[in-house]
């Protein structure tokens, strides 16, 4: 019975990839460690290496094949005795364990197929999802393109109008120069801006937070990217004590203008200490401002208003939607104003209030509390600190029910802060008490099935606006 | 402290292999340099015991850490930095201020607490600044300037400025992890950066011997990055005047990082409430008695016939004179208003 050589996930977030090129040929013999084929992924091309000994069959997955969903078998291997008769059998054979039920059919084990169990996750309600523009952004010119962008180039485009702009503006973090960013956002920067703008640091958070706080009091304009915020914990003090006070401490005399940037928030089975959100932490700091955009467009007008504005900014990105392709006016003067939420949706039955990736699962929930009948209005904060509390309050007078959808646990959370700002403002208005959607409050845990009920989804937004709503 | 007149040099920094000494002093200040390096010894002395005084009487509250004792150290270096060059320190820095010739009146006020203050009355004692004398603060979180200071190395060499930054903090910092990290980059980087490690022998309560290993060759830190070190008797502003302009030719020239450890004493407490039980009144005798920066210079000055009684009489009053201005210009400005509780803590764009 021939091996089969299944897609391999080459990272934590990897759910498809493309088959960018064969080093064997079919005939070939293969030891294990043999290189036998290049992967591209969302973040690299990365080699895959042959695991088991036997001479290759048949190449079911061609050269150039996007969207290999992992665990597709991509060829065969036949072992020691078996000759090409082997294959008939196995092309067709259900493939074991992980492989989707439908994945290689009878005669073309069909690379792109789609795999049910793979969710086509970039966009669930549809593409493009139907723009509606906050009150407050800038009108593109009229015929400015809009172009399909995924969210990482969107912060890199952003990045690199800036630093064209302002020469005080440079990039420094781990691995953003040469290996051109752990997430690839800073990719091409180095050839561009050189290795005097685009630096790489040691690995010591504490001490390239607290070097570049210098070089912003000194009149430069750092971005600071961190690998994850996770490793941000250690350079906490440098942020909040050292740049988010400055201005006050000098009584305006002196500023911090820095941006710290990374992702934030749960990846893909990284456990604990690699999965935190940090709205709530940064969001308790006067003297910070923080973001935290959903889609790219919102992420590069925001980036650019960033490392634009005159204070600290922390800006946090999502690792599970830097592949999200959004689309982007192709307009230099994209910025967008900070502290403006964006209605994503408009109704009048219920309000979610959400940010970063739980807009996602947010509008998921819209629709299917739609199939309900009760229209949600779906706010994109964007801004966690200032928070746009006007846009929630005039949307809860309209509806009269909220539920507060964040990533980070619940307890002095954001969804905490905007429970209370609109029990304050908006009491009489509210025909339910305000509810909160957020993380177990435990510490992230590793197994896939512990991982998946400890983080909040779309289903929990849609048991808790039915709680508000008084519908079962 | 007697060894301390001999200036240590750790062995990476030592291009000759032998021992270093520093050079006598003969070649030292002239006239005008060393009544200057005199007055503004003088000017902190005064400002601090006003400053203590004033705390005495309800006027300065919080932390307040007087600079008593280690007048010489900022005084040398200062003597030898340019005035684009930039200065950062941690908590202990009315004396970093004044020699980088801010204002003692907006000093005094914002001890006080006045608008008319540095930092309009929102900073305090540790935290003041100033763009203009290129001063950076005034940190009051242990080692937290380090990196700073790198960060202001950064930007002179980003900008290609030719300055350079001094970057002061005490023996007690220079075991803070984040030291180390910033030591490594700068030395990476050959940033115009000089560490200033403020020996004052004392980390609040517990006594460098206690938490620093190898605690008699701070300035040899810098030894696994490279750094060059040198160590001076910090109670001599012309040992260290001359100590300091080593370590700024070097960060200047381009060669990068120097670490400067001044050998020095405070005669008060960590801070004001500080009894300081845990030294000897004699060990605090002999350093004033014996080793005083002040009274050093003074005794250089008339040795050198660059003064006599009548002259340091004459400046001992004018130095008095502007630290009394300073107090009362610090008691009569007025608090700030009410409404300045929500400004400055963030800019619109």
């Amino acid at each position: 019975m021939p091996t089969q050589i299944t897609m391999p996930a080459l990272s934590p977030t990897m759910e498809e990839g493309t088959l960018a090129k064969w080093l064997v040929k079919e005939g070939d013999t293969v030891s294990a460690g043999d290189v036998i084929a290049e992967i591209e992924t969302d973040k690299a091309t990365m080699e895959v290496e042959a695991v088991d000994e036997g001479r290759l069959g048949k190449i079911l997955v061609g050269e150039g094949t996007e969207g290999v969903a992992v665990n597709t078998p991509i060829a065969l291997l036949l072992d020691e005795g078996e000759d090409e008769s082997a294959l008939n059998g196995a092309a067709s054979a259900p493939a074991p364990q992980e492989a989707k039920a439908e994945a290689p059919a009878e005669e073309e084990p069909a690379p792109s197929q789609e795999s049910p169990g793979v969710a086509p996750d970039s966009d669930p309600l549809g593409t493009p999802m139907k723009r509606i523009a906050a009150e407050s952004d800038p009108t593109p010119p009229e015929g400015t393109a809009w172009n399909k962008v995924v969210l990482r180039d969107a912060l890199r485009d952003a990045m690199a109008e800036e630093m064209r702009r302002d020469e005080k503006v440079y990039l420094m973090g781990e691995e953003v120069a040469e290996y051109q960013g752990a997430y690839k956002v800073s990719r091409d920067l180095l050839e561009e801006f050189g290795a005097k703008r685009v630096v790489d640091t040691p690995i010591t958070e504490h001490g390239f937070a607290g070097l570049a706080v210098g070089a912003a009091m000194a009149g430069l304009r750092p971005i600071v990217e961190f690998m994850t915020w996770n490793f941000a914990m250690q350079a906490m003090d440098q942020i909040i004590n050292s740049a988010a006070k400055t201005r006050y401490m000098s009584g305006g005399q002196m500023g911090c203008p820095i941006v710290f940037r990374g992702p934030n928030g749960a990846a893909a089975r990284v456990a604990a200490q690699h999965s935190q959100d940090y709205s709530a932490w940064y969001g308790n700091i006067p003297g910070l401002t923080v973001l935290a955009p959903y889609d790219a467009a919102d992420a590069k007008g925001l980036l650019k208003a960033a490392i634009r504005n005159p204070n600290p900014v922390i800006f946090l990105e999502h690792e599970l939607l830097y592949g999200d392709e959004g689309e982007v006016p192709d307009w230099e003067d994209w910025v967008l104003p900070i502290g403006k939420a964006r209605i994503r949706r408009e109704g009048d039955g219920v309000t979610l209030v959400a940010h970063s990736r739980m807009v996602k699962f947010a509008m998921e929930a819209a629709e299917g509390l739609s199939g309900l009948g009760v229209e949600a209005e779906v706010i994109d904060l964007r801004s966690i600190r200032p928070l746009d509390s006007d846009t929630v309050v005039e949307s809860v007078k309209k509806t009269n029910r909220l539920v507060c959808c964040e990533e980070g646990w619940g307890p002095m959370g954001v969804g905490a802060e905007i429970a209370a700002r609109v029990v304050a403002e908006a009491f009489d208005y509210l025909d339910a008490p305000p509810a909160r959607v957020h993380q177990a409050d435990v510490p992230l845990p590793y197994a896939a099935n512990l991982e998946a009920l400890s983080l909040p989804g779309t289903a929990d937004i849609v048991r808790a606006a039915k709680a508000v709503c008084y519908l079962d | 402290m007697a060894d301390q007149r001999t200036a240590k040099r750790s062995a990476r920094g030592s291009k000759p292999a032998a021992a270093k000494k520093t050079p006598a002093k003969a070649s030292g200040p002239d006239k005008d340099e060393s009544l200057e390096l005199y007055r503004a010894m003088l000017l902190i002395r005064r400002f601090e015991e006003k400053a203590g005084q004033l705390y005495g009487m309800g006027l300065i509250g919080g932390f307040c850490h007087l600079y008593i004792g280690q007048e010489a150290v900022v005084t040398g270096i200062q003597s030898v930095m340019e005035d684009d060059d930039k200065v950062v320190t941690g908590y202990r820095c009315h004396g970093h201020m004044l020699a980088c010739g801010m204002d003692p009146k907006g000093v005094m006020a914002e001890l006080t607490g006045r608008i008319d203050g540095y930092s309009r009355g929102k900073g305090g004692s540790m935290h003041m600044f100033s763009t203009e004398k290129n001063f950076f603060g005034g940190h009051g979180i242990v080692g937290a300037q380090v990196p700073i200071g790198a960060g202001l190395g950064f930007s002179c060499k980003y900008q290609e400025n030719g300055n350079v930054c001094a970057t002061y903090f005490g023996e007690g910092a220079a075991n803070q992890g984040q030291v180390y990290e910033a030591f490594n980059m700068a030395a990476l980087w050959k940033l115009p950066v000089v560490f200033v490690i403020e020996n004052n022998r004392y980390g609040m309560g517990t006594s460098v011997q206690r938490a620093a290993a190898n605690s008699s060759a701070l300035y040899a830190r810098g030894d696994a990055f490279g750094i060059p070190g040198l160590q001076v008797d910090g109670m001599d502003v012309l040992a260290v005047r001359e100590g300091a302009a080593k370590a700024v030719e070097h960060a200047r020239s381009g060669e990068g990082p120097f670490i400067l450890e001044a050998q020095t004493y405070r005669y008060r407490g960590h801070s004001m409430s500080d009894p300081a039980k845990y030294r000897t009144k004699e060990e605090v005798q002999d350093m004033r008695s014996k080793h005083d920066p002040i009274e050093q210079m003074r005794a250089f000055l008339v040795k050198k016939k660059f003064a006599d009684d009548e002259d340091l009489k004459a400046i001992d009053k004018d130095i008095k004179a502007r630290v009394n201005e300073a107090a009362e210009f610090a008691q009569t400005s007025p608090e700030p208003d009410p409404s300045e509780l929500w400004t400055d803590v963030r800019v619109e764009a």
